[in-house]
């Protein structure tokens, strides 16, 4: 049986910098950062990481109603919207959201940690469930963004929810590719979520992996600069519709690009440490799943967080797979490690990338860090071609992954 | 000690409130599950939120399995009426 082609034909985006694509994009290409003080974080003994980027605060009672928020924690709630947006965006009918052609690859860290937190607050004080309300369960389940968004869409294909904190999105995108590659679906509405919450932060804050950065939360993190500290979480939703070639121009829907090879590569060396070789086999499996050449790569898009290890680790796995001429950026700067989210919605602003034909540099970066020297660090947007590229992910766990994009001519 | 009248009034705001239901909607003979369109999910929020209001227990599954309108709810209640 033949493979289809999987083009992208929708996208939608919750993010630090707003609700939608639009304010998402703008807010990027206005150099702003969705970064803040959480001042409550100072208050817990111990921590010592007091920035983040969330969503600004929305009323989600105006946008969603009650039977669907009931079951949703804040994470379910920007997915849901993220995934109308790009449900919209491609122009999918609610009749082919529900013919069973069309499925669902979201994923996130783990439930909503305030819903977790909410609950053993209460049941560890008291020892009592006694007012536990319905929904509880289905805010904290690992497939909560999934099953709510499916709910909420209607989507009855397949769903699907990969887990592997900050690779879940683009491990969901790299499944969407595959499921619609094979036939099996028509199209996947793929992506993550995740929220910002102080018992995430914490997690790379004992790790001394968070940014201390108090004085200056606008000028952190800082990618591969010299003076970069740590990550700052964010959190949010980014989604995309991965559709075969043929559903797509049947639809005649406008397609922005297409994916061309995902490469994924278990790092079983280290839990936690970042490991040069397995980033770099992750871009090489892609490139040859894809069959394009390093020469053909007009850009990547790193993963690169701001953390003192990841950033060397990857700018020397870039260097070693596409040398030192490609451009290479990383967003985190702009949206904070959105997790769970880092990979569609970073790959939302790849997009608008090859539509400007413009490369976006890594915020917050103003003297690249020798040890992170010998790839090509752009420090302003400027006009470049972006037809080809490279997309990274990586994840505590061992987890690496890339992803191959082509502009559609 | 609350009249039958405010209990049932009080049963009203609880249920407006916790559905986000408009009070007109809730008449005696409204139907929770096809009038109000309340599901299994629902049901168990119901009671949270009645326990938690009236500071009773609804203890009997049979009883509350019976309950059919916001009259059956309200009947219910009154019967705790005792406790409250």
């Amino acid at each position: 049986m033949p493979l289809n082609r999987v083009v992208i034909t929708g996208r939608g985006a919750v993010s630090p910098l707003g609700i939608g694509i639009a304010e998402l994009n703008d807010g990027v290409w206005q150099g702003r950062s969705g970064v803040k003080i959480m001042e409550d974080w100072r208050l817990i003994k111990g921590m010592r990481a007091f920035t983040a980027a969330p969503v600004p605060e929305i009323d989600p009672k105006s946008l969603l109603p009650r039977a669907m928020r009931r079951t949703m924690g804040d994470m379910a709630i920007h997915a849901t919207l993220a995934a109308r947006e790009a449900a919209d965006d491609a122009g999918l009918s609610d009749e082919r959201l529900g013919s069973g052609r069309i499925g669902a690859a979201i994923g996130s860290t783990t439930g909503s940690p305030e819903a977790y937190e909410a609950f053993y607050k209460k049941f560890l004080a008291e020892q009592s469930i006694e007012e536990l309300k319905s929904g509880f369960f289905f805010k904290i389940m690992s497939h909560s963004c999934a099953a709510n968004v499916c709910l909420a869409l209607g989507i009855t294909g397949e769903q699907w929810s990969p887990a592997s904190a900050c690779s879940s999105s683009a491990q969901a995108i790299g499944l969407g590719y595959m499921l619609v590659k094979s036939g099996r679906q028509d199209a996947v509405l793929c992506g993550g979520a995740d929220e910002v919450h102080h018992t995430v932060t914490m997690v790379f804050d004992v790790l001394k992996a968070a940014s201390r950065n108090h004085d200056q939360p606008l000028h952190t993190p800082r990618p591969f600069d010299r003076a970069r500290d740590g990550v700052v979480c964010g959190g949010g939703s980014g989604m995309l519709v991965l559709e075969s070639l043929e559903s797509a121009e049947a639809r005649g829907a406008e397609i922005y690009c297409e994916v061309l090879g995902f490469g994924h590569i278990n790092d079983c060396s280290h839990i936690a440490n970042p490991h040069t070789d397995a980033m770099a086999g992750a871009m090489r499996a892609a490139l040859d799943e894809a069959g394009v050449s390093v020469a053909e790569i007009d850009y990547v898009n790193a993963h690169a967080t701001g953390t003192l290890q990841g950033d060397i680790a990857e700018a020397g796995a870039i260097n070693k797979t596409v040398g030192s001429e490609v451009p290479v950026s990383s967003l985190k700067g702009h949206i904070g490690h959105t997790l769970g989210a880092a990979g569609a919605l970073e790959t939302v602003i790849m997009l608008e990338m090859m539509r400007r034909q413009e490369i976006v540099p890594t915020l917050n970066l103003e003297n690249p860090d020798p040890l992170c020297g010998d790839i090509k660090l752009p420090l302003e947007i400027a006009p470049h071609k972006i037809d080809t590229v490279i997309k990274n992910n990586f994840a505590l766990g061992g987890v690496n992954t890339s992803l191959v994009f082509r502009r559609w001519q | 000690m609350l009249t039958d009248e405010q209990i049932r009034q009080r049963i009203i705001e609880v249920i407006s409130e916790e559905f986000e239901l408009e009070p007109a909607q809730l008449v005696p003979e409204a139907t929770l599950y096809d009038d109000l369109g309340l599901d299994s999910l629902d049901a168990v929020d119901m009671v949270v939120a009645m326990e938690k209001s009236f500071g009773v227990k609804l203890a009997n599954e049979e009883a509350i399995k019976a309950v059919r309108t916001m009259d059956d709810l309200c009947r219910l209640i009154l019967s705790l009426k005792k406790d409250i």
